[in-house]
């Protein structure tokens, strides 16, 4: 008889636990329940903070880096002297290894027309050091920008990149605007 | 922009439209120039008729994973614990570990699993401006709520970092009581550790030292590589060393698992106390009967719940104080913390700027802001430092009571914290239905 009551007593001790363990969940859920969103968020570089330290090549999870660099062609000068394709002081501009300011060859120099030339970026080759954009951004148009391409970036929960960024230029961002260019392709796209 | 055609939109109104289109126009010719300005080489106007190549923002993955992942969850959840409960069948864990390893693990790249979903919901539930995804709130909460009701069958088979070290265990020793219990204190200081961390917005933790998501992801650092491999080469003989001494969800799992209503049974029927299923645990997590002779009488039992209740609230403020002292080294790790230090002790003349000091030089933040901002922040740890203390002495101290306390017991049962529901017990007990 004795043992019964205290299985008893043990039972009911442990509903008590049950329901107040049943009540956090449904509290915790309740109160973030108006904090969600649907979508997912996604990372992304705000090239207005960026200064182009040379990290996103080195911290990302994914090697190569999920950053490139992005060439938004509607800023681009079409120059023959491109800071972001040449080293600085350059003898003559030519589309030789010694004369390239990228460390992997990912820039593809094509002539235009007399003084023009186009610049493109080739993805796979791009470790998305960011020497180009630096380079643009200080000699030209800053057309040349880095962003996280999310076609290859994982999406981690914590972005190692954003964790180790010295400009804080990474945030979350909403799915429906996953891009974050600076200049004019978002003043056309108001 | 897109708050104007939302405006628009709502309200449709001619006049309004007008005047908004107005002031667009004049906003577009008096920011024309400005835009040139900025732009040092305009566009050349081309005669050969090129034409422009699109620039390049390749899509992100198709969100729908991310609500597919939940169904396949609920679904993987619901299979596994009919397969433990219902069919009792150790094969029916293993073919949903596979499964698990292969669809959550190698596909899905182990991200976002439940663990670090934790961080989430801390993170959420601390910093106002951080909106929390569907899908890291249902699995943080999904997998709690099957364990109040059906035990740990979440860990059998179903988180993709259990389920690996799982199948690689071949011969599993058995450890000594204290020492389980020591390095089962390690999950609760990750745990406070990881929470301290999101709740301040500095870091994820569990995220960055994932043993297993490189392995998954054939990708990582050589260091997490080492560490992934060194636990999956443990997990052959001790069963799964991150589940038990390391993983933060699993604290919370077992202290929901402790309250299941349905939990599992080493034996379909009555125990006969054949001993057989005595060692079969390769995770020490069945509970022998104790021995009537091993009860103790009611006045010293007295004098152990006075001696306790007074031992445990001392450890709790002496950790707490402790750790308080050290809540400046704990903050160390948010970056505007280190950035604040860094640039505190930074001489112009004599040292070199590192990255950090030139990228936040170069933004033109006042200094004054960061300090300030570092000094809530350090504030935050303090607090938090307090917290964690006192949560860290009152484990130390209830796992201490717990080695010293004899529940009296006829049968041999699974305890119920500590048991995955990985199923191997059960074909030990010769016991019919």
């Amino acid at each position: 008889m004795e043992k019964k009551g205290k299985k008893d007593r043990r039972d009911f001790i442990n509903t008590c636990f049950r329901f107040a363990a049943g009540a956090s969940l449904v509290g915790v859920t309740g109160v973030l329940a108006h904090k969600t969103i649907s979508g997912n968020t996604l990372w992304q570089i705000d090239t207005t903070k960026c200064t182009q330290c040379g990290r996103c090549a080195t911290s990302c999870v994914v090697t190569p880096s999920a950053v490139k660099c992005i060439h938004v062609y509607d800023m681009c000068g079409y120059c023959d002297l491109c800071g972001g394709y040449l080293r600085p002081n350059v003898k003559n501009i030519t589309t030789g290894a010694e004369n390239q300011l990228c460390p992997t060859g990912a820039i593809k120099r094509k002539y235009i027309e007399d003084p023009f030339f186009e610049y493109e970026i080739i993805e796979d080759l791009c470790i998305g050091c960011g020497k180009c954009v630096k380079g643009c951004g200080a000699f030209g148009n800053g057309s040349l920008q880095l962003q996280v391409s999310h076609d290859i970036c994982v999406n981690c929960n914590q972005c190692a990149i954003a964790r180790d960024c010295p400009s804080d230029a990474f945030s979350r961002v909403p799915a429906d605007e996953p891009y974050k260019f600076s200049g004019f392709k978002k003043e056309k796209k108001g | 922009m897109s708050e104007i055609l939302k405006y628009l939109t709502q309200t449709w109104n001619i006049k309004k439209l007008v005047t908004l289109l107005s002031l667009f126009v004049l906003m577009m010719t008096s920011g024309l120039p400005l835009l040139a300005q900025q732009q040092r080489f305009p566009k050349p106007e081309f005669e050969s008729g090129y034409t422009q190549p699109v620039t390049s923002m390749p899509d992100a993955r198709s969100d729908f994973f991310a609500l597919f992942d939940v169904f396949v969850l609920i679904l993987a959840l619901s299979l596994i614990t009919w397969l433990i409960l219902k069919k009792r069948s150790r094969r029916g864990v293993l073919a949903v570990s596979v499964f698990s390893i292969l669809y959550f693990g190698f596909f899905r790249e182990g991200c976002v699993c439940s663990v670090g979903s934790l961080q989430n919901v801390t993170l959420a539930l601390f910093q106002p401006e951080y909106s929390i995804p569907i899908s890291a709130l249902a699995f943080f909460v999904i997998p709690l709520v099957y364990t109040l009701f059906f035990g740990r069958t979440f860990c059998a088979g179903v988180c993709p970092l259990g389920a690996i070290q799982d199948v690689l265990l071949l011969r599993p020793v058995t450890m000594k009581t204290w020492l389980q219990k020591v390095l089962g204190l390690i999950p609760y200081i990750y745990l406070g550790l990881s929470v301290l961390y999101a709740a301040t917005a500095t870091d994820f933790i569990i995220c960055r030292y994932d043993p297993f998501i490189g392995i998954y992801r054939f990708d990582a650092t050589f260091f997490m590589f080492s560490i992934g491999a060194i636990f999956l080469l443990l997990s052959a003989f001790v069963a799964r060393p991150y589940c038990r001494f390391f993983c933060p969800y699993g604290v919370l799992l077992n202290w929901m698992s402790r309250f299941s209503k349905h939990h599992l049974t080493i034996t379909p029927n009555k125990c006969i106390q054949c001993r057989l299923c005595e060692d079969s645990c390769p995770l020490g997590a069945i509970n022998k009967p104790v021995p009537v002779k091993v009860m103790e009488d009611r006045p010293s039992a007295t004098k152990r719940f006075i001696k306790l209740s007074l031992i445990i609230p001392a450890l709790m403020i002496l950790s707490a104080w402790t750790l308080s002292n050290f809540h400046e080294n704990l903050a160390k790790v948010n970056t505007k913390v280190s950035l604040a230090n860094e640039l505190m002790l930074f001489k112009p003349d004599a040292m070199l700027p590192s990255v950090e000091v030139e990228a936040f030089k170069s933004a033109g933040t006042p200094v004054e802001e960061l300090y300030s901002e570092a000094a809530v922040i350090v504030e935050q740890f303090y607090i938090g430092a307090w917290i964690l203390g006192g949560f860290l002495g009152l484990v130390f101290g209830l796992t201490l009571s717990s080695l010293s306390v004899f529940k009296y017991r006829e049968d041999y049962t699974p305890d119920k914290g500590e048991c995955v529901s990985c199923a191997r017990c059960l074909k030990y007990c010769p016991v019919e239905k």
